[in-house]
């Protein structure tokens, strides 16, 4: 196709241009915020070029904390990494074996199962917090790290992404194994989950980000500081009392809170394209 | 080796359809016997209950003398070959041909040299290392046919394993498996609803419909004196014309007041009665002049094919299809007599579609 009108085209990169500014802003904000010291921040007048206090924020961040949070972010990132990959593993076994029972197992009621499962779907974390935390509570999982996980890992939209996978790899790829000798198991393992790995790759990186940015459930599990997650780290940070607020440590946070995330669909999303180009049902 | 026998085997699917009627048929140990007929005339269903990927609602399935109605598909010395090959995408050719044989807990060595084997036969050895996307239609399924291979299996079941591939190379590779079949001498069942294909690789040729077996023979005796109305028309391309008939008496039938000879027919016909009667267009000699036994026939169009010609008509009020040498009838003919051999000459009747030839 020809066009050849350069007004449209100069439009569009200007929409195009204030969209990413307009996301991208704030970020920038934040990560110049992490390398001044507080006065300069406090001042209002924060240039939007780099200060000279970066290495000491980030020292001081990750391994002293600040003055509200006292316990060092490097610590908090530990904690949400195991939570967030906790999430992310427990979801997608989760989803995997509970896609391949309804797609490849005829049982009693395998219909109404599939159905239970794509009901809860409707009913966000927050609509079952209470019974969900008594329950957690009552087991003596507060302040655990299986606390802070088993109750997020049942994923609706997992299971769903898998069954609509499995659905398109053809019949003849099962009959094909059992006629090879592999049996349930072995046709899971050497065909299914082998074939899956692009569906794997992209549900890791939406439910590592869903667990990295968990706030109201680890808020109200967690109650010793060593538990804490970043995320809630954060947000501590930000005082509302008559104190003042390190600025640049909780810029520093959040700048240090991005990076995970960021770095697993950098990584993932290389490994996710692979995946699809090289992959065939 | 071993043959298979089916004893009256049944398959009615939920809803009561049933899909195969009480077929009995026995596949000799080292015959080629291939399933024909058009779709959803249950010869796949009979083939996958062979291959146990179906139950079998009725009546028996044997491989050599062992009854296989209850054993799993692994376990009964059966290979398949997929009408989409269903190769394993992510594991190499190699992998491909030896998987089967590593759940079976061969030997290395022995798998490598199978697997080698067969690659030598079929000659894939140079992408043993690749991945099937990597490899042409034609290529995959001669890979899926090494996977078949490397099994040394009792019986090879093949479900319409050329359907995916372009007109040229379905014939090069039908020519293939037939050698390769001789070659190995294993027992093999085809599905197809090709009958060309089903013609040049049978050995036994079972031509099915709604169930139900129409009829098994050799392909030439299935062609020469089919014994159904629907075997007729079949088998045989373009298919056999069939027109509406009446018996003038022994040896003697009318169509459309003009009456031929007969020489199949059975005894005893009431003379007056319908009948129905069979003519290949390739039995029929156009031109020449009326004679004792010849029809005339109006033709509408001419259809080219090359080496041969296609006259479109009717005789006697009833479709008409000849098929004569290019150049041996003016294209433009708009009249022809049709010279009938009375040996070529099949009767069926019109009830029953069953073939009403000497007993």
């Amino acid at each position: 196709m020809v066009e050849n009108r350069p007004f449209a085209q100069f439009m569009a990169y200007l929409t195009l241009a204030i969209g990413v500014l307009v996301v991208a802003f704030p970020v920038y904000l934040a990560i110049m915020a992490s390398t001044f010291d507080a006065a300069t921040i406090i001042n209002g007048n924060m240039p939007l070029i780099p200060g000279d206090q970066a290495v000491e924020n980030y020292t001081r961040t990750l391994f002293y904390g600040g003055k509200q949070a006292r316990e060092p972010v490097a610590m908090m990132m530990v904690n949400s990494m195991i939570m967030a990959l906790g999430i992310a593993f427990g979801k997608i076994l989760i989803s995997i074996l509970s896609a391949y029972a309804i797609v490849y197992f005829k049982f009693p009621f395998r219909k109404t199962a599939f159905w239970v499962i794509f009901i809860t779907l409707m009913l966000p974390v927050e609509v079952r917090i209470y019974p969900t935390y008594k329950i957690v509570a009552d087991l003596g999982l507060l302040d655990t790290y299986t606390g802070l996980i088993l109750p997020l890992i049942a994923s609706a939209t997992g299971t769903l992404l898998f069954r609509q996978f499995f659905m398109t790899i053809p019949d003849e790829l099962l009959e094909a194994s059992k006629i090879d000798g592999a049996g349930a198991f072995r046709f899971f393992k050497d065909t299914l989950l082998p074939l899956s790995i692009t569906t794997i790759a992209a549900l890791f990186v939406i439910q590592f980000i869903y667990g990295w940015n968990q706030y109201l459930w680890p808020l109200l599990i967690t109650t010793q500081s060593s538990m804490q997650t970043i995320v809630i780290g954060i947000k501590k940070m930000i005082t509302t009392t008559d104190a003042l607020t390190e600025w640049q440590i909780a810029m520093t946070t959040a700048v240090l809170a991005m990076v995970p995330p960021v770095l697993v669909v950098i990584f993932m999303q290389r490994l996710f394209v692979k995946g699809l180009v090289e992959t065939e049902k | 080796m071993a043959g298979v026998t089916l004893d009256t085997v049944r398959k009615i699917y939920a809803g009561n359809v049933e899909a195969v009627k009480g077929v009995s048929l026995g596949i000799e140990d080292g015959s080629f016997c291939v399933l024909v007929g058009p779709s959803g005339c249950g010869k796949s269903t009979l083939l996958r209950m062979i291959a146990g990927l179906e139950t079998i609602s009725g009546g028996e399935i044997k491989i050599g003398d062992r009854v296989v109605n209850k054993v799993e598909p692994a376990d009964r010395d059966i290979a398949m070959v997929f009408q989409n090959y269903a190769l394993y995408p992510h594991m190499s050719v190699y992998d491909n041909m030896a998987y089967g044989l590593k759940n079976r807990k061969t030997p290395k060595d022995e798998i490598e040299k199978r697997v080698k084997e067969a690659a030598r036969i079929l000659a894939i050895e140079s992408f043993l290392e690749r991945k099937p996307r990597q490899l042409s239609g034609g290529q995959r399924q001669r890979v899926a046919m090494g996977r078949a291979i490397v099994r040394k299996p009792q019986v090879f079941l093949f479900d319409e394993p050329l359907s995916n591939l372009d007109a040229k190379l379905r014939v090069q590779m039908r020519v293939e498996i037939k050698r390769l079949q001789k070659a190995l001498g294993v027992t093999s069942i085809y599905v197809t609803h090709d009958q060309v294909e089903a013609m040049t690789l049978s050995d036994k040729l079972v031509v099915m419909s709604g169930g139900q077996i129409e009829q098994v023979g050799s392909p030439a005796e299935v062609y020469r004196r089919p014994e159904t109305r629907f075997v007729a028309t079949f088998i045989g391309s373009p298919p056999m014309n069939i027109l509406p008939g009446k018996v003038e008496g022994p040896g003697r039938v009318s169509v459309g007041g003009q009456t031929i000879a007969v020489t199949d027919m059975r005894e005893g016909l009431t003379p007056g009665s319908a009948i129905e009667v069979g003519l290949r267009p390739e039995d029929v000699q156009a031109g020449g002049s009326a004679g004792a036994s010849s029809l005339s026939m109006d033709v509408d169009f001419v259809e080219e094919l090359g080496a041969t010609q296609l006259f479109h008509g009717k005789v006697g009020g009833t479709e008409f299809v000849v098929q004569a040498s290019t150049g041996q009838i003016p294209a433009d003919s708009r009249k022809l007599t049709l010279s009938i051999d009375p040996a070529n000459v099949h009767l069926f009747d019109p009830q029953t579609t069953k073939r009403l030839g000497r007993v």
